[in-house]
């Protein structure tokens, strides 16, 4: 039997090629999200380690990967103390700004908007991989103020030489300083991953960032010859202030790496959510492709049957027929995947994300998945052909017309109304209990067994949609539309399985579009609703900075009122909370909040508001009283105002600015509402405000439109991201569309023949083919429309409180994808309808 | 029974050869054969197996072309002429019945029928229309597909279908080969009539003799050539002759037609 199975394998490698295409592209998109996850994980955690010395003492939760500029410093008096211990060799005290930008010579943060910009002073820290944490490459360390080095990766970027003036964007008064460049320096693991790395002098950092106070932020130890770093920790301990602590390098190292996977955990899920989406699409067309093998190949089949082979042999030769197409498919899959990676890499590196000197490793792990998953979903797909190829009766070898047994439709629709309501309440249930990630595994579940109820039922719901069309072709293509028509609604399985895997990508594509626009239309509203200040002072990508461009903005003619907000990440209630802090005494002119319980007057220190749906999520009424655990320790907060959550104030909880200075947090803006006097000239104020701002390429002042359009904008990148990502989906499906149709053609070559010999065109039969591939197409697209406009619009009205007050549907946007599906439809039909032309029309009618 | 070669012929093949394969496996399927099929006419065509019965008539009917030689099919030349124009005389020019799947699953019984002309975008002209469907007998049988008819029926569609475009000529490839002798008859008594009543010509490739009594002439075939033309064959005629063109190509008598 191994022998008849390979055999089959080599006859129809076509075939098979195109539904390992699936696989392929299923298991690289698995492949490639591992590959560059570990490749990033790889390089921060180098980063993490060159950057660490044998014990690292700062302020509880101020040194951790995720924190924030912190505002709590270490007095200078305890670096002697740490000094005098015997288990110190050398003391290294630093201060580590945040925030801190090279303005490039065209006026543009060099490195992109978006990595982070970091300060600090030379240390002469040596790192745990040995090597010290900085090193002097080129020129000299800065020891006068105004004087910087660069990490050499910025240098290359900007375009610097040694003596030149540079500028900075820093988180200081005033916020923009021009430096000379007096070196060069390397970090100890290499890279630093596209962030930005600028060396000051010790006092100029002092003076200049704190307030001229003699004060660190954090201090790095390392031990003296045989001391362990515990033993270091623990004496180092006992001299430090209260809060401050020493922990061990090791300890440091883990806890950073701890917070750093879940940071890649979240965008390897979000990568791999794809790949399984491909891989849905792909068992579909898998699948088909077997049926469709199977059933052309029953009289075969059959005698074998009749020559003695047993039911588990029939069945297991189409199994191992489909690993081996599993096979071939993973290790395509796997190399296409390091492709894959390779090319994330580039996207990332448009964000600003560096990582040219990271290594791409192909782990064990990488590689088991790879074969697992391709193996796994190709035994899944080829299990109901192979039963289906077992059940053929030996007597079918000798019989002229062999049709299969085939399960009635009415099980497969009982089966997909099940697994339609399952789903159903699945969704339900994620969309009323709002609990981070297990709504959204409920929500995608319950979306995905929906797909797979309506794909099973689309066989019967096609039927007279496919009447419709062929109506309609009769009317626009005579005999030939109509042929075409016919020959989709022949199987209407196989057609409703085709399309069925359009379907799934074409749904998910819509639901986001409705989502984008409703989110647009949203923001749109609520922005014209609640914001009453005429200019948004704020970062594109939400990069804090200094306040002195409040200060200055406070100081123009014409202003009547400037509001600051903040942002912070602390935890409430052990789950990750977005807060925005404000100054309560003048947020009544930046925005009119609509109160819903409560009253925002009461909101000051020691209070905090809440949005609608954290209300009832966490089940905070006006009066209870909530912890917020920031990186400088626990803020109890009593609720007093329940508000809408509006996209003009960031946040699901609202503070005033003490909360956080309570937290430990530096005073940072991330956004700053500007309201004018009633008389005064709007050009005249926003002139003003764009000078104070001209020279800091990380803000930008807009009016209520442009802030809004710039919110919509980073929707849209959203989208088309999603968009992409969805789109090999799409692609794997269109490719069944291919197959299918290439298959179906070989299987009425006989037909084929006959029509031409009666006078069909090869004109008439290529459009008769071309007809036939649009109707399942735009079947396809059709289902999934009507699907994503279900599951989009639903989702948009369950989260009304979550911001989404406008359901908007992008009707254009839907027509284009079905316009879309109709040529993509005409150019998966060139490939079998060249064949079917090309055939010999007396072979074909020759055809067994 | 009409005259025999007036006016045109509706077909000629002059010197015709066409041969398969080369060196060792070289097979002459066609060996300079020339012969005029007369306007109204019910030829049959045997031969053993192998003898380029079906050969010569893929030829005639623009289904395959020879190597040299001409074939006309009215006053059209055929060689030279590229697929679309062979397509074209095959729909408007040429119909044809072969010995099964001769109709399209997904039609009905009256959209096989007028197929060739929907191809061509043609109404059927109805008074014909109605005369070839009451030939056929198969009023109450239109819209059923064709798993829904029997064989003897289906091959009557199939003959509607060759007829109802009023081609010049009609090519039949076995037509009753896999049917039982009852519906063969239906159907032979068919084409006859259609030949007698509206002066169709045909030509059938056969192997029964009993099929081929029913035409008007039949001409024999062996080893690419014509070695015989009968008139106004009769079974038995018609068993004495393949007799003797078997003979002459294998000396070992025969065990069967």
């Amino acid at each position: 039997m191994i022998k008849v199975t390979w055999r089959n394998l080599l006859a129809r490698k076509v075939r098979l090629l195109l539904s390992a295409f699936a696989i392929v592209l299923g298991v690289a998109f698995v492949a490639g999200s591992m590959i560059f996850t570990d490749a990033m994980g790889g390089a921060f955690d180098d980063i993490i380690e060159g950057s660490t010395a044998d014990v690292e003492i700062a302020f509880e939760g101020a040194n951790d990967f995720d924190a924030q500029q912190d505002n709590r410093t270490i007095p200078a008096d305890v670096v002697p103390k740490l000094e005098a211990l015997p288990e110190v060799e050398s003391v290294h005290p630093q201060n580590v700004l945040q925030s801190v930008f090279v303005i490039g010579e065209d006026g543009k943060v060099v490195g992109g908007n978006g990595p982070p910009g970091l300060a600090f002073q030379y240390t002469g820290a040596t790192s745990l991989t040995g090597k010290p944490i900085l090193t002097l490459v080129d020129g000299d360390l800065p020891d006068a103020p105004y004087e910087i080095a660069l990490d050499k990766d910025t240098i290359e970027k900007g375009g610097f030489d040694l003596g030149d003036k540079v500028r900075l964007a820093t988180p200081g008064t005033p916020p923009t300083i021009t430096t000379t460049l007096t070196g060069a320096v390397e970090f100890g693991s290499g890279g630093l991953n596209g962030a930005t790395l600028t060396i000051f002098d010790e006092t100029f950092m002092h003076d200049q960032f704190f307030d001229g106070k003699d004060v660190y932020t954090s201090i790095s130890l390392n031990a003296a010859d045989g001391v362990s770093q515990r033993e270091l920790a623990d004496a180092a301990q006992k001299v430090l202030p209260p809060h401050v602590v020493a922990e061990t390098g090791d300890d440091y190292v883990e806890d950073n790496k701890a917070s750093l996977d879940e940071i890649l955990g979240f965008l390897q899920t979000f990568l791999l959510v794809f790949a399984g989406v491909s891989l849905v699409v792909g068992i579909f067309l898998i699948i088909n492709t077997f049926s469709i093998l199977v059933a052309q190949r029953s009289r075969e089949l059959a005698l074998l049957r009749a020559l003695g082979a047993s039911r588990r042999q029939i069945n297991r030769s189409v199994v191992m027929e489909a690993l081996a197409v599993g096979f071939v498919g993973s290790t395509v899959g796997l190399g296409v995947g390091y492709l894959l990676a390779l090319g994330l890499r580039w996207l990332f590196g448009l964000f600003g994300l560096d990582l040219s000197q990271a290594d791409f490793p192909v782990t064990w792990s990488t590689i088991a998945w790879s074969y697992g998953v391709g193996l796994v979903v190709t035994a899944i797909a080829s299990i109901l052909p192979a039963l289906r190829a077992s059940r053929i009766p030996p007597m079918a070898a000798l019989r002229d017309d062999v049709a299969l047994p085939e399960a009635t439709l009415r099980r497969r629709v009982i089966v997909g109304i099940v697994m339609v309501v399952v789903g159903g309440t699945l969704m339900a249930v994620g969309l009323s209990v709002a609990d981070g990630r297990n709504s959204l595994i409920a929500i995608g579940g319950g979306i995905l067994l929906i797909l797979i109820g309506v794909a099973l039922m689309s066989a019967v719901l096609g039927a007279p949609v496919l009447h419709v069309f062929g109506a309609v072709y009769r009317r626009l293509f005579g005999t030939v539309g109509s042929l075409a028509a016919q020959n989709a609604l022949r199987n209407p399985r196989r057609t409703a399985a085709t399309a069925s895997a359009l379907m799934i990508g074409l749904a998910l594509m819509a639901m986001m579009s409705i989502f984008g626009s409703s989110a647009s239309a949203s923001t749109d509203a609520a922005i014209g609703k609640t914001l009453t200040s005429q200019f948004i002072i704020s970062n594109v990508v939400g990069q804090p900075f200094s306040p002195d461009v409040a200060a200055q903005a406070r100081k123009v003619d014409g202003v009547a009122s400037v509001t600051q907000l903040r942002q912070a990440f602390p935890e409430v209630d052990g789950g990750n909370a977005f807060v925005a802090a404000v100054d309560p005494r003048s947020m009544g002119l930046a925005f009119a909040l609509p109160v819903q319980q409560g009253s925002l007057a009461d909101l000051g220190p020691g209070t905090v508001a809440i949005t609608e749906s954290t209300s009832e999520s966490k089940g905070y009424d006006v009066g209870d009283t909530l912890t917020m655990t920031f990186q400088g320790g626990d803020v109890p907060l009593k609720v007093v105002a329940i508000f809408p959550a509006a996209p003009a104030v960031p946040g699901d909880y609202l503070v005033s600015l003490d909360t956080l200075t309570k937290g430990g947090l530096a005073p940072l803006d991330s956004m700053v509402f500007v309201t004018k006097q009633p008389g005064a000239s709007t050009d005249a104020v926003r002139a003003e405000l764009e000078r104070i701002t001209k020279d800091l390429p990380t803000v930008t002042v807009k009016d209520p439109e442009g802030y809004a359009a710039e919110q919509k904008e980073q929707v849209n990148t959203f989208l088309y991201m999603i968009y992409g990502l969805l789109g090999l989906s799409v692609i794997i499906a269109i490719l069944g569309v291919v197959n299918t149709l290439s298959l179906s053609v070989i299987e009425r070559t006989r037909e084929v023949g006959l029509l031409r010999a009666v006078g069909l065109g090869r004109r008439q039969l290529r459009t008769m083919i071309r007809l036939e591939s649009v109707v399942v197409a735009v079947f396809g697209a059709l289902l999934g429309m009507v699907m994503g406009v279900v599951f989009g619009s639903t989702m948009v009205l369950a989260l009304k409180d979550q911001g989404l007050t406008e359901l908007s549907i992008p009707w254009a946007l839907m027509v284009t994808f079905l316009v879309a599906a109709a040529v993509t439809g005409v150019l998966a039909a060139v490939i079998p309808a060249r064949r079917a032309a090309r055939l010999d029309v007396l072979k074909a009618i020759a055809t067994e | 029974m009409t005259t025999n070669g007036t006016g045109a012929p509706a077909a000629r093949v002059a010197n015709l050869t066409k041969t398969y394969g080369t060196g060792d496996a070289l097979v002459t399927a066609l060996d300079d054969v020339t012969l005029d099929l007369a306007n109204g006419e019910f030829t049959a065509v045997m031969g053993p197996s192998g003898s380029g019965k079906s050969t010569l008539m893929h030829c005639c009917a623009a289904l395959d072309t020879a190597d040299s030689g001409q074939v006309y099919v009215g006053e059209h030349e055929l060689s030279g002429m590229k697929d679309k124009q062979l397509t074209q005389l095959r729909r408007d020019e040429i119909g044809f019945i072969f010995q099964s799947f001769n109709l399209v699953p997904t039609l009905t019984a009256e959209e096989n029928i007028t197929l060739p002309l929907a191809i061509a975008g043609r109404k059927p002209e109805q008074e014909w229309y109605r005369r070839v469907i009451d030939a056929v007998d198969l009023e109450d049988r239109l819209t059923h597909k064709p798993n829904q008819l029997s064989g003897g029926q289906q091959q009557r569609v199939a003959v509607a279908r060759a007829l109802v475009s009023q081609p010049r000529i009609v090519f039949a490839d076995e037509p009753t080969g896999n049917l039982d002798s009852h519906s063969g008859a239906e159907v032979l008594t068919l084409l006859r009539r259609s030949v007698d009543d509206y002066g169709q010509t045909i030509v059938m490739v056969t192997h029964d003799p009993v099929a081929a009594a029913y035409a008007d002439r039949v001409v024999f075939l062996a080893d690419g050539r014509i070695v015989d033309d009968l008139r106004e064959p009769d079974r038995e005629s018609v068993i004495q002759k393949l007799t003797e063109v078997s003979a002459r190509v294998d000396p070992a008598p025969p065990t069967e037609v």
